[in-house]
């Protein structure tokens, strides 16, 4: 029998026991329920799997179940405030319209949260830099680029008032 | 819902649409169109699922037709259906129609509201009350036939307040809160999880299966022929099994793929069908030829390259098929599994389920029948079994957009005018969508046991506006003209169409020929477009685009820049910008007959070539959404950049080997040009599709501006580093 591991997911506990070749990405889609990670690759080279593994952007399709044992996970579906609002970020991205298939866009909402996180005011050579690895098939990089940074301005403002 | 409209939940408008949603926005689009004509908030408009039970078959959701096909029947009905309700409430007023309006669903006249609604009038239609508004678009047309109101025409664009002005788009918030949306979200009751385990190469065949010590919870091995798969409990599972039956399995595999060096080899040496495309001949022009110019450009195959891999759900209950599907033409899907399966139309139905962006014939429908053919094993019958693809089966075997050859010569005057010009295109077929020809061209029927190879895709009727030939006669006045196909009649690596067509290469070899004729004629590359272009909406987007870039030496009517005077005007020298930097036009109206585009690129041509920024300007007729158009322009772009820059279908004599992201490379974030799109207004216009009028136009404006900047011409596609130092050398 598999071991039992214990981890953090959105702020809540879960126990699970998973097989041998079972992804972090697998027991968030599958066993509960998170539909916001997606499958691109299964190995780690798109983005579209990225979630916050104590609090760092990182893929979830090629790391073992196993080895987020004991850590805090969070998904695209737990960024919401705690009023169950979007967080700024996603607002940011519904403002600029800043998807077309949106297949890639919860990796690239993670990754734009973390940025913001360590810099909270950054220039667009850094947003490109922070989001190289979330691809994008249907060109809507200039639009998330806009979301990042209004997403930075929104808060700054906020900060400020 | 079987019509257009169906009012049948208080408040709400259903709408049916054959057309479906994959990010490109055309149910907003649509939506504006029903809520504008039938003037009720954007709101209250639903679009209903899509499905060959209850759907109008509207064909396939492609070829950028959509706004022209689905919203024309769509304005019409709800045009139709406001008429019907206004005749109605004046009847029921003992009013005339003349004093009505409509306000959000409701007949109001001008002491206010009456009560009366789309809503209210229905459900006295449906309890046969009274002879109401009816729901369906084909029954609101008689009632208007038989009331002697024929003639209900959609408002005029200049009334419009819903069209015609950005809307949201109805999905984003779902896709960016990471709510269930794409058919990979999808989780029915019951449902099992399959894995196809396909041939090493496309030309092999299973000769034994070997011994694999399969997990707990594989529910189903399926072997027939060469098509191997396995259903099991999860996903992880059936993936884990996947891989133990690849490494177990012993294959046959023949090498049947061309020298992927000599493409060029390959399309001129395959058997092929060749037509005249045109034949515009003026012998007086061709005798009047000071100077004749000729070159050939080639595009490599290139990949769909989806951020999803193909998925697909079935169940199999007895004789009845049901199908989940992304396909673009689930019409075409129903009847082509049913041919390949051998089974009547009638007992399946395919269902519509977004799934990631399309840009032509992917690997959906494929992964319809792998679905199929494991939901029909004995164990998973009447439940729900989901496929999903591998990345590295969908950049290995989803159709590929076609390697193609333009070999292009022209005729100068010695006025510096073009006289003649002739074009012809050498190009495996764009055509391979299931049912073409009337052959299902599903993926799985050439590996099960008996199955054939699947035949060479067709490319349409011998006219510029199809298939390779697409955009293959150039936009210019040219009086002496003549173009020729060549279909290769083999197809070793699968092909159908890919966004564009071959409006990308034709478009990237007319764009490039023609800044090298303007060089040969001493003109600038924007004044030479324009002094052949005699169609006023084309000289706009190049003036427009010329202008939004600061064009340095033309004359453009809107802009700063003076007239094109001095050294180096008129040729690529003039155009650098700076030290390996420089400015290319493109331009083209997509298939001849469609919207209007204009690129400028500025490129840096350094260790890599970098598109800096790139400036579009459009003219795609009568506009819903705007900001959906810009969307879809500077996504094309961004496409078109990573097609023209990196991408490559890279293989051996036996299988193709860019199968992950890694050797399948598209532009990255810190890659990707600044982009800028205008669209000029054209409200007196028809609309017409904008996702692939980028696609030539940024082509040629990038290899233009290439060329400019190292002074030396690349002529095959990708425009990588080795390309640009071989032309340097060569020149």
């Amino acid at each position: 029998m598999e071991q039992a591991i214990g981890l953090t997911v959105n702020g809540r506990r879960h126990e699970i026991r998973p097989g041998p070749e079972v992804s972090l990405l697998d027991v968030l889609r599958g066993e509960l329920g998170l539909a916001g990670p997606k499958f691109g690759c299964g190995a780690g080279l798109c983005g579209a799997c990225f979630v916050l593994l104590d609090g760092q952007p990182r893929s979830s399709c090629d790391l073992p179940a196993s080895a987020a044992a004991e850590r805090d996970v969070v998904t695209v579906e737990g960024l919401a405030g705690p009023d169950g609002g979007a967080h700024p970020v996603q607002e940011a991205f519904i403002d600029e319209q800043a998807a077309q298939c949106g297949y890639c866009t919860a990796g690239m909402v993670i990754s734009a949260v973390a940025l913001l996180r360590s810099v909270p005011d950054p220039t667009a050579e850094q947003v490109r830099e922070a989001m190289n690895g979330n691809l994008c098939r249907c060109g809507a990089h200039g639009r998330v680029l806009r979301a990042v940074l209004r997403a930075a301005r929104v808060r700054a403002a906020g900060a400020q008032a | 819902v079987t019509g257009r409209l169906d009012f049948a939940v208080a408040g709400v408008v259903t709408v049916g649409t054959g057309k479906v949603e994959y990010g490109q926005g055309v149910w907003t689009a649509l939506a504006q169109i029903a809520a504008e004509e039938l003037d009720v908030a954007l709101h209250r408009v639903r679009v209903a699922p899509v499905s060959t039970a209850t759907s109008p078959d509207e064909g396939v959701t492609s070829g950028s037709r959509s706004i022209e096909e689905s919203g024309g029947a769509l304005r019409e009905a709800c045009a139709r259906a406001r008429s019907t309700l206004v005749r109605e409430a004046a009847a029921r007023l003992g009013t005339g129609a003349a004093g009505l309006g409509v306000r959000d669903g409701e007949v109001v006249t001008a002491d206010g509201g009456t009560g009366l609604t789309y809503w209210s009038l229905d459900r006295a239609a449906e309890t046969g009350a009274d002879a109401g508004v009816a729901g369906d678009a084909g029954a609101a047309s008689e009632v208007g036939v038989a009331g002697g109101n024929t003639e209900v025409v959609g408002k005029p664009a200049v009334e419009w307040s819903v069209a015609g002005r950005s809307a949201p788009r109805v999905d984003i918030p779902d896709k960016v809160t990471g709510r269930p949306r794409f058919i990979h979200d999808l989780v029915l009751p019951g449902m099992l999880f399959g894995r196809v385990v396909r041939p090493p190469a496309p030309a092999a065949e299973l000769e034994r299966l070997g011994d694999a010590d399969l997990p707990a919870g594989v529910v189903e091995v399926v072997t027939d022929g060469s098509f191997l798969g396995v259903v099991a409990e999860t996903d992880a599972i059936a993936r884990a099994a996947a891989g133990l039956l690849r490494r177990a399995a012993r294959w046959k595999v023949r090498e049947s793929l061309p020298d992927e060096d000599d493409l060029k080899g390959f399309l001129l040496g395959e058997p092929a069908e060749t037509a005249v495309i045109v034949s515009r001949r003026d012998p007086a022009a061709a005798g009047d030829v000071a100077r004749t110019l000729t070159a050939e450009f080639s595009r490599p195959f290139i990949a769909h390259a989806s951020m999803a891999p193909s998925c697909a759900i079935a169940r199999v209950d007895g004789p009845e098929i049901t199908v989940w599907s992304h396909s673009q033409g689930i019409f075409a899907l129903r009847g082509a599994l049913a041919a390949g399966l051998g089974v009547e139309p009638g007992h399946v139905t395919v269902t519509y389920a977004e799934g990631a962006g399309v840009y032509g014939h992917n690997g959906a429908d494929d992964a319809a029948l792998d679905a199929v053919l494991l939901a029909r094993a004995p164990a998973c019958r009447g439940r729900p079994v989901r496929v999903l693809w591998s990345r590295e089966d969908e950049l290995g075997w989803a159709p590929f957009g076609s390697a193609m050859l333009a070999r292009l010569s022209a005729g100068l005057g010695a006025d510096g005018r073009i006289r003649s010009w002739r074009q012809e295109v050498w190009s495996n077929g764009f055509l391979g969508r299931p049912g073409i020809g009337g052959q299902p061209r599903l993926l799985a029927l050439a590996h099960l046991a008996g199955g054939e190879p699947l035949p060479a895709a067709l490319d349409g009727p011998p006219v510029p506006t199809i298939g390779s030939a697409r955009n293959s006669a150039p936009g210019y006045d040219v009086p002496d003209l003549e173009v020729i196909r060549h279909r290769l009649l083999t197809s070793p690596l699968r092909t159908s169409s890919l966004r564009s067509l071959g409006g990308f290469l034709n478009v990237f070899a007319i764009e490039s020929f023609m800044d090298e004729l303007a060089g040969a004629a001493g003109a600038d590359p924007v004044e030479f477009r324009l002094a052949h272009l005699s169609d006023p909406r084309g000289r706009r987007v190049i003036e427009e685009a010329a202008a939004m870039a600061g064009w340095p030496r033309a004359a453009v009517a809107g802009t700063d820049a003076g007239p094109a005077v001095g050294p180096g005007a008129g040729t690529a020298a003039g155009l650098a910008a700076g030290p390996d930097t420089g400015l290319g036009v493109g331009y083209a109206r997509y298939k001849g007959t469609s919207g209007y585009c204009a690129a400028v690129a500025e490129v840096e041509a350094g260790a890599e070539v970098r598109v800096r920024r790139l400036w579009l300007a459009v003219d795609v007729g009568r506009v819903i959404n705007p900001d959906g158009v810009v969307n879809q322009v500077e996504g094309g772009a961004v496409q078109a950049a990573s097609w023209t820059l990196r991408e490559r279908v890279r293989f051996d004599r036996s299988r193709v080997t860019s199968v992950g992201w890694d050797s399948y490379p598209i532009l990255r974030f810190d890659e990707v040009p600044e982009v800028a799109v205008r669209i000029v207004a054209a409200p007196g216009e028809p609309e017409t599709g904008a996702g692939e009028v980028a696609q030539g136009p940024v082509a040629g404006a990038i290899g233009n501006a290439v060329a400019a900047a190292v002074g030396a011409r690349v002529r095959d596609l990708p425009l990588t580093r080795d390309q640009v130092i071989r032309a340097i050398e060569r020149d």
